[in-house]
């Protein structure tokens, strides 16, 4: 999308739009970049207060946490967009200011803003952008390598809505540190989205005690000192959104998994808090069934591959369930590159000992540490350090057709009972951290899909 | 005889996969055929008896924390008086010292089991691969990652566990800390099983056993692969240091 300048804005902004675009075009066709972080870095230079300018007007959403942002944001803005027109939204993930600002300038002037926003920024932007609604989704160990108590973060994030109070807060009920952020904010919609990695969630917030969760699974917690999970507003319920009101609404999705359905539930409701209805929301949120890359299927290594991004112990939780009913082989990628953190401990928080009974391939640069795991998970494994030779291994070792032979015949027992399988066109998954996923996607030759 | 390794406190401690340890623990054991269990003995339970402790690293109030649950029951201290070994890393190995600090705060009483202190440093964090020559045990070259911004200083009555041949460490160009059979380390994480060497050693401690070799090829391809990088890092770095500063430039360390 190539919108106008906007002839109301002063010179300067207009200036630093220019510069954004020009800069974000040669690097698109130098090839040195996506063209999204370049451009910004010389709008910002222009103006260092552009991204308040661009935003002037705007009616603002800004959705934040350690795992879901980009799904979340890509749910928000297409739910948005039916009733509202198209909004500017950051649909890669840049979600630091300068891919703020890119996302702002290529966009039409006034147009909704649904911006996907990094956990460790957001209590700055809460505050300049005066965002119209923020949309937190959980918070967990991330990056080792980098500073990253969740405890503070929590506390800044709380910070910046108590002093904001024209945003209306959408936020993750079932996660403490969330909830501790959240209630300080004037309008919190409280949603039970669930949350699947306790470990750093058992440190009460508010008192530095000991967060209890209840045995029963209604994911109910509390503290000794009164700190408890809210009244719901709104419960996701297995395939069923449940309001406070008694209103139901079914959630069929295209995209897999319990934690894409969390997505959808924060997403509907935030688009809720912005005026649109939930039925229209969820009409649209429904057809989305990839999202920047993940969980697209694609050909590669001579096979059609199904590939996912786990960037932490939470996210890798999730999609060890959501594979772990297929019986096709499973090729597990690890990168330790400056964006994956530099130290791949985490895998040993991640329960891989699920894959167990699996055609288990261990490939990227670290391959060799995410071996000792499988090691001592007891999940027999081949390493393979290069990741489309490590697909092609995988498919082979279940039975795969030798090149040119058409259609593979290699598919695992089982997969039919799963009900969020794909269907019978995917060979062999892939999981990777962030670096090992986006590599397989620029190597593999097409998507079939999506 | 079935081995009972503890993991300390893995509710506020364990923020680096630290729980990994017991998980090696055991699994060495019972791939020899001594049976072997891993509890993980949460904070609010007092800490359960056991042949074998693990403490990981955690963040300041979860360090905190477990300190204090910790000396307000001396649990530990006995099972170390009956000869256990005891391993901890990073935030767990300060606890083990006489004092430690976390952000904003004046020195916290530790648990008294190494003769260590720990202050907060003036400088960075510590954060990358450490590589450090074993001082006390015929064991090969420690490999792991740190992350951390303590400083340690040992009293006279304890040995450092390594020399620092790459990375930081207490500080003052050793890692960690041992008496008798409680070793400290800032090799965060599951530093044994980047040294399976290690563990055996905490587990013949711990069953009086003389232990068969275990098949470690992905161990053993893991070191090699971990080590090389280091050292070759450390090359360039002093190649580069070399050529700007020349034959008679000034250099660090
Ligand atoms: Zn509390």
């Amino acid at each position: 999308m190539r919108a106008e300048l906007d002839r109301s804005l002063p010179a300067r902004v207009r200036a630093a739009v220019a510069a954004t675009r020009a800069v974000n075009a040669l690097s698109r066709r130098l090839g040195t970049g996506s063209g999204t972080v370049a451009g910004g870095h010389a709008g910002l230079a222009v103006d260092p207060k552009l991204l308040e300018h661009l935003t002037a007007g705007r009616r603002v959403a800004l959705v934040s946490g350690t795992n879901g942002k980009t799904t979340t944001t890509r749910l928000l803005a297409v739910a948005l967009e039916g009733a509202l027109g198209p909004v500017a939204t950051n649909a890669t993930g840049s979600n630091m200011p300068t891919g703020h600002v890119t996302a702002l300038a290529v966009s039409l002037p006034g147009a909704p803003a649904v911006l996907e926003v990094d956990e460790g920024y957001l209590p700055g932007l809460v505050r300049t952008l005066a965002a119209e609604v923020v949309v937190l989704l959980n918070l967990s160990r991330d990056q080792l390598d980098r500073t990253n108590e969740v405890r503070m973060v929590s506390n800044r994030w709380r910070t910046a809505l108590s002093g904001s109070p024209v945003t209306a807060v959408v936020a993750n009920a079932d996660d403490p540190l969330v909830v501790w952020a959240a209630s300080a904010a004037a309008k919190p919609t409280w949603v039970a989205a669930g949350l699947s990695w306790r470990k750093d969630a058992v440190g009460c917030p508010a008192c530095a005690g000991r967060v209890e969760f209840a045995s029963a699974g209604d994911g109910g917690w509390s503290c000794a000192c009164g700190f408890a999970r809210p009244r719901l507003d709104v419960v996701l319920d297995g395939d069923e959104i449940v309001l406070a009101d008694g209103r139901r609404y079914r959630l069929a999705l295209a995209l897999p998994g319990r934690f894409n359905r969390a997505n959808a539930v924060m997403a509907a409701a935030a688009s809720s808090a912005m005026g649109v209805g939930w039925e229209e929301a969820l009409r649209r949120i429904a057809e989305v069934d990839e999202v920047a890359g993940r969980f697209s299927i694609v050909e590669v290594g001579g096979c059609t591959a199904r590939v996912m991004l786990a960037k932490n112990p939470a996210g890798w939780r999730e999609l060890l369930d959501l594979v772990s009913p297929g019986g096709r082989p499973v090729v597990v990628g690890i990168n330790a590159r400056v964006a994956d953190g530099k130290d791949p401990s985490w895998l040993w928080d991640v329960p891989f000992e699920r894959l167990r009974g699996r055609c288990v391939i261990a490939t990227g640069e670290r391959c060799r540490d995410l071996s000792v795991r499988l090691r001592y998970a007891e999940v027999a494994h081949r390493t393979v350090r290069d990741e489309v030779a490590a697909v092609r291994a995988a498919w082979m070792a279940h039975g795969g057709a030798a090149p040119g032979d058409g259609r593979a015949s290699g598919e695992g027992a089982g997969d039919g009972a799963d009900a969020e399988d794909p269907g019978g066109a995917v060979d062999v998954d892939f999981i990777g951290n962030y670096t090992a996923f986006t590599d397989v996607m620029a190597r593999a030759a097409a998507r079939t899909h999506a | 005889m079935s081995l009972r390794v503890v993991v300390v406190h893995p509710d506020l401690l364990g923020t680096y996969g630290d729980g990994g340890n017991g998980v090696v623990l055991v699994q060495r054991a019972r791939w020899r055929g001594i049976g072997a269990e891993l509890v993980e003995a949460t904070s609010e339970s007092p800490l359960p008896t056991g042949d074998l402790y693990c403490l990981g690293g955690g963040e300041d109030a979860a360090q905190a924390a477990s300190a204090d649950r910790l000396r307000a029951d001396d649990a530990l201290a006995r099972a170390v008086e009956r000869g256990s070994p005891v391993l901890a890393v990073c935030a767990g190995y300060q606890i083990l010292g006489r004092t430690f600090a976390v952000a904003h705060s004046r020195p916290l009483a530790g648990v008294g089991l190494l003769d260590v202190s720990t202050s907060k440093g003036a400088g960075r964090r510590a954060v990358g691969e450490i590589l450090a020559e074993p001082l006390c045990a015929q064991l090969p070259v420690l490999t792991g990652f740190e992350n951390h911004g303590g400083v340690t200083v040992r009293g006279s009555s304890v040995a450092p566990l390594a020399r620092v041949e790459a990375g930081v460490g207490n500080g003052d160009g050793t890692d960690g800390a041992v008496s008798g059979r409680v070793v400290g380390t800032y090799l965060h994480g599951p530093v044994l099983a980047r040294n399976p060497a290690l563990a055996d050693l905490m587990l013949s401690w711990a069953t009086g056993l003389t232990l068969e070799p275990l098949d470690d090829a992905e161990e053993t391809a893991l070191r090699d692969e971990r080590i090389a990088a280091v050292r070759a890092r450390r090359a360039r770095r002093g190649l580069s240091r070399l050529e700007r500063y020349g034959r008679y430039g000034r250099g660090r360390s």
